[in-house]
């Protein structure tokens, strides 16, 4: 299993050195955005796996609270923690972008918006679980998740209705309207990778955190044998 | 024992104690009196801005204030350990979050019905819409407040430092229904805008979180 996980993490690495070459030297520059267009090969997929990091959260916390194993739970906290980590990536990059093609840092547009209020969400659940205690962490956690879950595509209707009844700024430069076929690939390529960045760094966490369930649970242990004697 | 009895009787009990200590609701007014008052002095604003800038205020300190009440709901209950008393006890978990529910609802709105006419006379509103569907926001965004609100006092009851935790959960879940209320209130007081959809809007947040809370609290009570 470990050698696995070694292999896992050696093609990551390989898959990353890649996909930064293809994404800085290989792709097309674009003509109006120019080299700050490039921003974007990292922008979407931290987007994305975030996306599919608060999408682990959300299902291992409902087998959380179903089968009430240990497993889930650390998983969930792993996922939220690297999922927070991607989301602030995509918020980092999403104004260094905008300044320059849109004029301005920041619009409370749908997708912004929508974004940094699941950044916000997801920042509150790990505050949660760093300040509640023992025992309760995980179905405290997990019940917030599913609150947190469920109100992402609320918010998201929301802003869209708040946002198109009002007149927005000047939004130009749509990446939907076809990508060149040299942009696409590189895109793939770092799609690809930061799938597998996310995956290597939910493993960790994982097992990180399952050690440390594992020295409290021996912690406890010895301190109740202490108190027998 | 049914959920119903459960709740009447856990909701009278503290209707009855608050009518005798008012701690919630003294609180709750003097801190949205406050905020008032400090918010009149940051912004100064004309009769014509204010009907503008109110929704926002007046939700803003509504939904600060209501935290004070709701971090107040299930402190009293773990003096005495009456909350273990009651997990051990038959009666069903949600009828003890319905009770609480349903009197922090009844808190607030006390607080805004007894609120509004001072926003009134410090703010020089008056609406330019019908008032009525102000009343129907009110009523659905403050359940929009409560129904979280007491669910997430449930959760920061366990947490160290405990007051802190609860806005820092509610908030971040709560900006939706927010949004709602306050967009609400500025299309019916300026009556530039129909509120149709906010107020359908709400609505649908209500029953959302009203049907995951229900789901929920059972294992968040019972939570060791």
């Amino acid at each position: 299993m470990k050698q696995l996980f070694i292999a896992f993490v050696v093609l990551t690495l390989g898959l990353l050195a890649f996909s930064t070459y293809q994404a800085l030297f290989v792709a097309p520059t674009e003509q109006t955005m120019g080299e700050v267009q490039r921003i974007f090969y990292y922008h979407v997929p931290s987007a994305w796996t975030a996306g599919v990091c608060f999408f682990v959260n959300f299902l291992t916390s409902v087998v959380y609270l179903w089968k009430r194993n240990l497993a889930s739970d650390a998983l969930a906290a792993a996922s939220a923690g690297v999922g927070v980590m991607f989301c602030t990536i995509v918020l980092i990059t999403g104004p260094i972008w905008a300044r320059p093609v849109w004029g301005i840092w920041w619009t409370w547009d749908a997708r912004l918006t929508t974004t940094l209020v699941l950044w916000l969400i997801y920042v509150s659940y790990l505050v949660l679980r760093r300040f509640s205690a023992g025992g309760q962490t995980q179905v405290l956690a997990a019940a917030l998740a599913i609150f947190g879950f469920v109100d992402v595509p609320i918010v998201y209707m929301s802003i869209r209705w708040f946002r198109t009844q009002h007149p927005s700024p000047v939004m130009g430069g749509g990446e939907n309207s076809g990508l060149d076929p040299a942009m696409l690939h590189a895109f793939f390529w770092n799609l690809a990778a930061f799938t597998c960045v996310g995956i290597v760094l939910m493993v960790v966490r994982y097992r990180l955190q399952m050690l440390e369930e594992k020295v409290e649970a021996t912690h406890a242990a010895a301190a109740l044998q202490g108190g027998a004697q | 024992m049914t959920t119903l009895s459960v709740t009447r009787t856990t909701l009278l009990k503290d209707l009855r104690m608050e009518w005798r200590s008012k701690d919630a609701i003294n609180s709750m007014l003097f801190f949205a009196l406050l905020v008032v008052v400090i918010f009149s002095f940051a912004f100064n604003p004309t009769a014509e801005e204010s009907r503008r800038i109110a929704g926002g205020l007046i939700w803003v300190a509504f939904l600060f204030a209501a935290v004070v009440a709701l971090n107040q709901t299930w402190a009293r209950e773990l003096r005495n350990q009456v909350l273990d008393a009651y997990r051990v006890s038959p009666a069903p978990a949600n009828a003890l979050f319905l009770a609480k529910a349903i009197g922090n609802f009844f808190f607030v709105v006390v607080l805004e019905a007894l609120m509004a006419p001072l926003f009134v006379v410090f703010y020089d509103l008056r609406s330019v819409g019908p008032v009525w569907q102000l009343i129907v926001v009110a009523l659905l965004g403050t359940w929009a407040l409560v129904v979280n609100g007491t669910f997430f006092a449930a959760l920061s009851i366990r947490t160290r430092s405990r007051e802190i935790m609860l806005p820092l959960i509610l908030f971040p879940i709560s900006i939706p229904a927010l949004l709602a209320m306050v967009d609400a209130t500025t299309s019916i007081l300026t009556g530039e805008a129909s509120p149709d959809f906010w107020i359908k809007m709400l609505a649908v947040y209500d029953l959302v979180f009203t049907a995951v809370c229900l789901l929920l609290f059972e294992s968040v009570l019972n939570a060791e």
